[in-house]
């Protein structure tokens, strides 16, 4: 099951140049970019590794693309994605925020029923992936 | 083969494709903003030829790898190197070498770190702000201390001959410094002089030429010379020029900001006395002639040679 988290993810995958389009309209809008990466792909799980330092006083996108082609050669099977982050006081949060590399296979999610007091069912979801244990995901 | 067998009469335009980059002009200020720099502005002349003739050569679909632009410049303290640097990002970029043309001036600190795991992060940072223009690294020979074989400055290196190779489409690097130790750096590492192109010498100015510097800053600063002041200021050329630290245009610089000061003490001395524009404007021959270049019995080398 394909995860849709983030901007674009209910298009097909983007290619370098699109992802270097992308990056170049951040940087032109004065975002400091910076990539992350997680084996888990729970929907909540909103705090993902940082890969390296946020990338501060950038001008041109082939500095960032270095970075995620170094990013997919250590974690191949990871989900990574690109921030943007915007300074501008009273902002300063992410303004975008996309996956630009996933798993080759993603098994997807199992919904859990759990048998609350009474006949009570609560259900969450869990994701296969999250069987093994962080690092061995995805193998 | 579909290149060779393109028709020859089709005219590929040189004229227009050197309109197009708008470099001529650039080229034109050059000339006029620089003073001398004879052999500097032969070898940017040279180049801009050869991109352009590249992009025609790409036009034409011969084939035309883009050619190595990495470059060293070697020289005495102010004789233009960062000044030509940043000219250098401007016209790469307008013939479309770099795509952002910007200039990241560095040096050794800001390349190399301070403990083991620091030098490769900070210096992937300056690479990375540097893509797209032109990365300025001043006395790089400041890397490479071979007197300290577990000095970080080896690993900086590495990481830049890395990318000024793998990614030289992506940034163009200029290293700067005196010449001498230029070219022991270069003996020391053989891999970083072979991935450099162009090695453009930088040479001294003559009295006449800092002349013409020192009418050209006096010009941007709107101020002028009275007649004795102007021979007062060759006189101060000839003397400070034959001095320890003598920087080129710097100290030419130097001399001008010193001459404002004493100026406007002057017109601050006489206070009470109307002010014209041409007052504010005119820099006396008193204003230069009290420079300590002039004063024969302060022979002290030791004393700053700049006061």
């Amino acid at each position: 099951m394909r995860l849709t988290q983030g901007t674009f993810s209910f298009l097909p995958d983007l290619t370098d140049d699109q992802i270097s389009a992308q990056i170049e309209y951040c940087l032109e809008q004065g975002w400091a970019m910076s990539i992350e990466h997680t084996d888990d792909p729970h929907p909540r799980n909103t705090y993902w590794e940082m890969y390296g330092n946020p990338m501060f006083d950038l001008h041109d996108a082939s500095g960032v693309m270095m970075e995620l082609k170094a990013a997919r050669e250590k974690f191949p099977r990871q989900y990574i994605k690109l921030n943007a982050f915007d300074s501008t006081r009273g902002v300063e949060s992410l303004r975008l925020s996309f996956i630009v590399h996933r798993p080759d296979h993603e098994p997807g999610f199992e919904l859990v029923r759990h048998e609350a007091e009474g006949r009570h069912i609560r259900y969450t979801i869990r994701a296969y992936a999250t069987e093994r244990p962080e690092g061995e995901r995805y193998g | 083969m579909t290149a060779v067998t393109k028709p020859d009469d089709h005219p590929l335009d040189l004229e227009a494709a050197l309109a197009e980059s708008r470099v001529e002009e650039l080229l034109a200020t050059l000339d006029a903003e620089l003073v001398g720099l004879i052999p500097v502005k032969t070898r940017i002349r040279e180049i801009a030829a050869l991109l352009l003739v590249e992009k025609l050569r790409g036009q034409a679909g011969l084939s035309a790898g883009s050619p190595s632009l990495h470059m060293s410049f070697t020289g005495n303290p102010g004789t233009g190197k960062t000044t030509v640097a940043l000219r250098m990002a401007e016209i790469l970029h307008r013939l479309g070498y770099v795509r952002k043309g910007h200039l990241v001036a560095v040096t050794r600190d800001d390349l190399v770190g301070q403990y083991i795991g620091h030098t490769a992060p900070k210096t992937k940072e300056v690479l990375k702000r540097a893509m797209g223009g032109v990365l300025f690294i001043d006395e790089a020979y400041f890397l490479y201390r071979p007197e300290n074989e577990r000095d970080y400055g080896q690993e900086a290196i590495e990481i830049l001959l890395q990318v000024m190779e793998n990614q030289r489409d992506d940034l163009v690097v200029i290293l700067a410094g005196y010449k001498d130790r230029m070219v022991r750096f270069f003996q020391s590492n053989p891999g970083m002089s072979s991935r450099i192109a162009h090695h453009v010498d930088f040479p001294d100015y003559g009295a006449d030429e800092l002349e013409a510097i020192a009418g050209l800053m006096l010009d941007a600063m709107q101020y002028r010379l009275s007649a004795d002041a102007e021979r007062a200021f060759g006189d101060y050329i000839a003397r400070r020029r034959s001095q320890p630290n003598f920087a080129n245009a710097r100290s030419i610089r130097n001399a001008l900001d010193r001459a404002r000061l004493r100026q406007a003490n002057r017109l601050f001395a006489r206070r009470g006395a109307a002010l014209s524009r041409d007052d504010l404007m005119t820099i006396e021959a008193d204003d230069i002639l009290a420079s300590r270049v002039f004063d024969e019995t302060a022979d002290d080398p030791s004393a700053p040679a700049d006061a």
